[in-house]
């Protein structure tokens, strides 16, 4: 059975948690080199990316993220986890993330805490749900990749191959259907 | 989801902040080298707990105009305190587009005897407690967030402890009980019988649980994670030690490798001074924090 990691250095990496067990799969948190060696896909929380970047490269994780990439190895980010993805990044410090996705994305985009919202989203693979936005990022500008999920119209989410990333949390309202999606693409790729 | 599409985006952040540290600014500097250091979230305040305790008088919301500048200084959440009760001082927190208040007893409280309605808001709230029946008549008011009261400003880490365990305690009392019990035990904690039968099905809290009040160093912050913490507020510790920048870095990295003894030992070492603590047993009744607000 294919094994996912869950980057587990800070945010909400108990609901990922969560998703998988309900889907009954095995997985492991990952917070150091050698706990990416025996997985297949990999997901990126929600958190601060501020904070991520930061115990990434602190702690020698940068070579393996940027190897996972190269490999093009599943990867499925939400919210932070689609910032750090993303190969330019505006309000932002640093101003670009680890280029598993050639898009440009705005943290924080919709305002602070108080324009946090609850919406349904369109998937393309024919499914609604309710969702939270939460600080979200908005996608500027998608260079390469689909659109695999919109909000009325414009794209929150954007597929490229075996690269998913998305603005917002279904693992806080609880929908498992993208990680479900994520999980067939874990299992189609070598 | 516990009561409301709105409570759930407020503990959606909550829980956006789970594995992080808090650190307590008074001004854009600090907060920016509390950004840079990894923090998931800043407090934005006129002065540390250890200042408020040390010159007394009456301690209320900070200005608003600090709290903008340091809003405008960082990109991760700010939060900031409002009095117990005072919710006109919440109101202008949430106007001026805050992004989490602490109702906190490190401020004067402006009610002894009602806490602020917190499901009045959109903004979430956090607020401190000792053991499970505070926590539980908070969250039933609409708390997103709670945090262990601890002794703020004394850098003594005891009270943080007991109260941590207290709760942990309780809770898995709760989980071991026959659920015909569970009435009783509302009735004994004086809270709803749905929070209880929460915990009673999921061995938690509806929230995230994190520590406060008094932690100083990464292995107090450590120690907190591992006694079941899912984050750290360090109020005075950090601007209070001798190497902000350094105190700042490894408290976060303490954080994440709260369990990785040799993370701990390796960024433990050199730091230089920490702030200077209090015995808590030498302050007088009147000058603990954590009896505010029961």
């Amino acid at each position: 059975m294919k094994k996912i990691g869950i980057l587990a250095i800070q945010g909400d990496f108990e609901e990922h948690k969560l998703v998988l067990k309900k889907l009954g799969v095995d997985y492991k948190f990952v917070k150091e080199k050698r706990d990416f060696e025996d997985i297949h896909g990999l997901i990126i929380p929600g958190g601060e990316s501020t904070t991520f970047r930061k115990i990434i490269r602190n702690y020698s994780l940068e070579e393996e993220i940027i190897k996972w990439r190269n490999d093009k190895k599943p990867t499925f980010g939400t919210c932070a986890g689609i910032i750090i993805m993303s190969s330019q990044i505006l309000n932002d410090e640093e101003g670009f993330g680890y280029g598993f996705l050639d898009i440009v994305i705005e943290r924080n985009a919709y305002g602070r805490q108080r324009e946090s919202f609850i919406a349904e989203v369109e998937y393309n693979f024919n499914h609604r749900a309710k969702v939270a936005f939460i600080r979200a990022p908005i996608i500027r500008k998608v260079n390469k990749g689909e659109a695999i999920a919109r909000l009325n119209g414009r794209p929150v989410g954007i597929q490229d191959e075996n690269f998913i990333g998305i603005t917002f949390h279904p693992e806080i309202t609880g929908d498992i259907k993208l990680h479900e999606y994520f999980l067939k693409l874990v299992n189609s790729s070598g | 989801m516990f009561f409301n599409e709105n409570w759930e985006i407020k503990v959606g952040l909550a829980k956006m902040l789970r594995g992080g540290v808090i650190m307590d600014v008074t001004n854009p500097e600090q907060a920016k080298i509390a950004e840079k250091a990894g923090a998931v979230a800043v407090m934005a305040l006129e002065k540390v707990p250890a200042d408020i305790r040390k010159e007394g008088g009456v301690a209320r919301m900070a200005d608003p105009e600090i709290i903008l500048r340091i809003m405008d200084a960082v990109s991760i959440p700010v939060m900031a305190k409002v009095r117990i009760g005072h919710f006109v001082e919440a109101q202008i927190l949430e106007e001026i587009g805050i992004d989490f208040i602490d109702e906190s007893e490190v401020l004067t409280p402006a009610d002894e005897e009602h806490h602020i309605d917190k499901h009045k808001f959109k903004v979430p709230f956090v607020c401190g407690a000792r053991n499970l029946s505070e926590a539980l008549r908070r969250i039933n008011e609409g708390a997103a967030l709670i945090r262990t009261k601890g002794e703020a400003g004394t850098g003594n880490v005891v009270e943080a402890v007991r109260h941590m365990r207290l709760i942990q305690r309780e809770i898995s009392q709760i989980a071991s009980l026959r659920e015909d019990e569970l009435f009783r035990k509302a009735k004994e904690l004086q809270v709803d019988y749905n929070l209880v039968r929460y915990i009673w099905e999921n061995g938690k809290l509806p929230v995230p649980n994190f520590a406060a009040g008094g932690i100083a160093t990464p292995a107090d912050a450590a120690l907190m994670m591992q006694l079941g913490a899912e984050s750290v507020f360090v109020g005075s510790g950090i601007f209070k030690s001798s190497n902000p920048e350094k105190y700042a870095s490894a408290i976060v990295e303490a954080v994440a490798y709260y369990d990785n003894p040799k993370v701990l030992a390796r960024i433990s070492m050199s730091l230089g001074e920490p702030m200077k603590g209090i015995d808590i047993g030498k302050l007088k009744e009147e000058e603990l924090l954590q009896t505010r607000g029961v």
